[in-house]
C-alpha cells in the first residue's frame, strides 16, 4: 500500500521515455512532434502529482471554512502556463513539418537527410 | 480509497494509450488517440486536485490540438513509412532510463504527503496571504495574476512569439475583407452539407461562447482565467468555421482583428505594468492602481487575465487559420 503512492511516479516515469522513444527512434516527424508532446504531459502529470495533500481540495478559499486544507496552488499557475505555451510551440513545429514537406515532398527524417546530402554533392 | 483505486485505472489507461500512439502506424489513429490521451489526462489532473488545470487541459489538449494536428495532417502524409521496426538500441536506452528514473522515485515523497518539501516554501504564504492582500478566492489565479505577475507576462510573449512564428512560416490567412461575398458563400465548406453537425453547432457555439466569458470574469472565484478563457472563445470559433466554411469564420473575425487580439492583449498586459510604474509603483505592482491597495489588486487582475485572454484566443484563432487557409 505504501508503494502506491509511488505509482504516479512511475507513469511519470514510463510516459516520459514513451515519448522520448517516438522522438529518437520513429523518422515520421508528425510522430517526433507526438512523441514531444506525451514527454511534455509527463513533465505536467509530475508537477501535478506533487501540489496533492492528502485529505485536501483545490485551492479555492471559501470565506467562513475554517482548518481546511488546500493543495499546493504553485505547481498548478506554473503548469496551466506550460498547457498552453505548449500547444503554441506545436503549432510551429507542425507548421516547420508542412513547409519541409512542400519542399522536399517527404517528412521522413532520413529521407530529407539523403536529399540534402544529394543536393550538397550537386553543387561540389 | 476509491479515488486511489480511480486514480490508478486512469493512469493506467494514459500508458496504454500513449504506447498506442507511438506504435499505431495510421497518422490519423494517432491524432485521434492524442484527443483521448489528453481528456484521461485531464480527468487525472481533476483527482490531483488541480481543477484549473484540468480546465485548460480539456479545453487546450482534448479541444483546439486535435484539431490543428488534423489541420497539419491535412498537408501531409497520412501514412507512416512503414520501416524497419528493430530499433533496438533506442529501445534499450529507454527501457534503461526508465529503470534509473523509477529507482530515483524511491527517494520522493509519497503521494498526497503534507511534509513534502514543496509544501514547506511559499505555497503556505501564498494560502495565509492571498485572503489578506488580495481577497479573491482562487489562489491559482492570485499567484497567476499578481504574485507571479512577471511570469505570466513572459508566457503571454512566449504564445505570441510561436503565433507570429506559424504566421511567419505559413503565411497569413488570406484577406478575405478584399474579396465579393458571392464569392465567399461558393467557398469549399466544411460541414454544411451534414445536417446533424450543423444544427447541433450552431445551437451550441453561443452557449460555449457564453461559457468562454464566465470562465473569463468568473476566474477570480473559481477554476477558470484568461488562458481556458481564450481556448474556449477560440474552440467556439473554431466549431463556427468547422461548420460554416473556413472562409465565413474570417468574415466574423476578419484577419486584421486577429492581428490587433494577438498583440493587443499583450500590449493590455505590458500597459498594466506601465500605467503602475507611472502612479509611483513598480512595474505590475496592482496596489496603486485604486486607493484602496486590496481593490487596486483586484483590478489589475481582472484586466491583465483579459489581456491574456484576447492573445490566447487570438494566436491560437490565427494558428488555426494559417493551416486551414494553406489546405484550400
Amino acid at each position: 500500500m505504501e508503494l502506491l503512492g509511488l505509482y504516479n511516479y512511475w507513469v511519470f516515469a514510463v510516459l516520459l521515455m514513451v515519448g522520448f522513444y517516438a522522438v529518437i527512434a520513429r523518422p515520421n516527424m508528425i510522430k517526433k512532434l507526438l512523441g514531444l508532446s506525451i514527454f511534455q504531459a509527463a513533465v505536467f502529470l509530475l508537477y501535478i502529482t506533487m501540489d496533492k495533500v492528502e485529505g485536501g481540495t483545490a485551492p479555492i478559499i471559501q470565506k467562513g471554512v475554517v482548518d481546511a486544507i488546500y493543495s499546493n496552488p504553485l505547481p498548478q499557475v506554473l503548469i496551466l502556463t506550460a498547457i498552453v505555451v505548449g500547444i503554441s510551440t506545436t503549432a510551429l513545429g507542425l507548421a516547420l513539418v508542412v513547409r519541409i514537406y512542400e519542399a522536399y515532398g517527404t517528412i521522413e527524417e532520413d529521407e530529407t537527410q539523403q536529399l540534402d546530402m544529394q543536393q550538397s554533392d550537386s553543387h561540389k | 480509497m476509491m479515488t486511489v483505486v480511480f486514480g490508478i485505472f486512469l493512469l493506467t489507461l494514459l500508458v496504454i494509450t500513449a504506447v498506442a500512439i507511438v506504435k499505431e502506424e495510421n497518422l490519423f489513429t494517432s491524432v485521434m488517440l492524442t484527443g483521448i490521451f489528453s481528456l484521461l489526462m485531464a480527468a487525472n489532473f481533476f483527482i490531483l486536485d488541480a481543477a484549473d488545470v484540468a480546465l485548460t487541459e480539456a479545453a487546450i489538449g482534448a479541444g483546439i490540438s486535435t484539431v490543428l494536428l488534423l489541420g497539419a495532417l491535412a498537408l501531409t502524409p497520412r501514412f507512416e513509412r512503414k520501416g524497419r521496426t528493430g530499433r533496438w538500441l533506442a529501445l534499450f536506452v529507454v527501457s534503461l532510463t526508465t529503470l534509473v528514473v523509477m529507482y530515483a522515485t524511491f527517494e520522493k515523497p509519497r503521494l498526497g504527503d503534507p511534509n513534502a518539501p514543496v509544501h514547506q516554501h511559499v505555497a503556505p504564504w501564498y494560502l495565509e496571504q492571498t485572503p489578506l492582500l488580495i481577497d479573491i478566492p482562487n489562489v491559482v489565479t492570485a499567484v497567476l495574476g499578481s504574485y507571479r505577475a512577471y511570469d505570466t507576462l513572459g508566457e503571454v510573449i512566449v504564445v505570441l512569439t510561436a503565433g507570429i512564428g506559424v504566421l511567419f512560416v505559413l503565411g497569413l490567412p488570406g484577406a478575405v475583407g478584399d474579396r465579393k461575398r458571392e464569392d465567399l458563400a461558393t467557398g469549399r465548406t466544411y460541414l454544411s452539407h451534414h445536417l446533424v453537425p450543423q444544427v447541433v453547432g450552431r445551437l451550441l457555439i453561443p452557449f460555449i461562447l457564453l461559457f468562454a466569458f464566465y470562465v473569463q470574469f468568473h476566474g477570480e472565484y473559481g477554476p477558470g482565467g484568461g488562458f481556458q478563457a481564450g481556448a474556449i472563445f477560440a474552440a467556439a470559433i473554431i466549431l463556427y468555421a468547422l461548420i460554416e466554411g473556413e472562409r465565413e469564420a474570417l468574415t466574423v473575425i476578419t484577419p486584421r482583428m486577429l492581428m490587433w487580439m494577438m498583440s493587443g492583449g499583450a500590449l493590455l498586459y505590458g500597459g498594466v505594468g506601465i500605467v503602475t510604474m507611472l502612479l509611483g509603483g513598480n512595474f505590475l505592482e496592482y496596489s496603486v492602481l485604486a486607493a484602496n491597495p486590496v481593490t487596486g489588486q483586484q483590478l489589475g487582475i481582472i484586466v491583465i487575465e483579459l489581456g491574456v485572454g484576447i492573445t490566447v484566443a487570438g494566436v491560437l484563432l490565427a494558428i488555426f487559420h494559417a493551416f486551414a487557409a494553406r489546405g484550400r
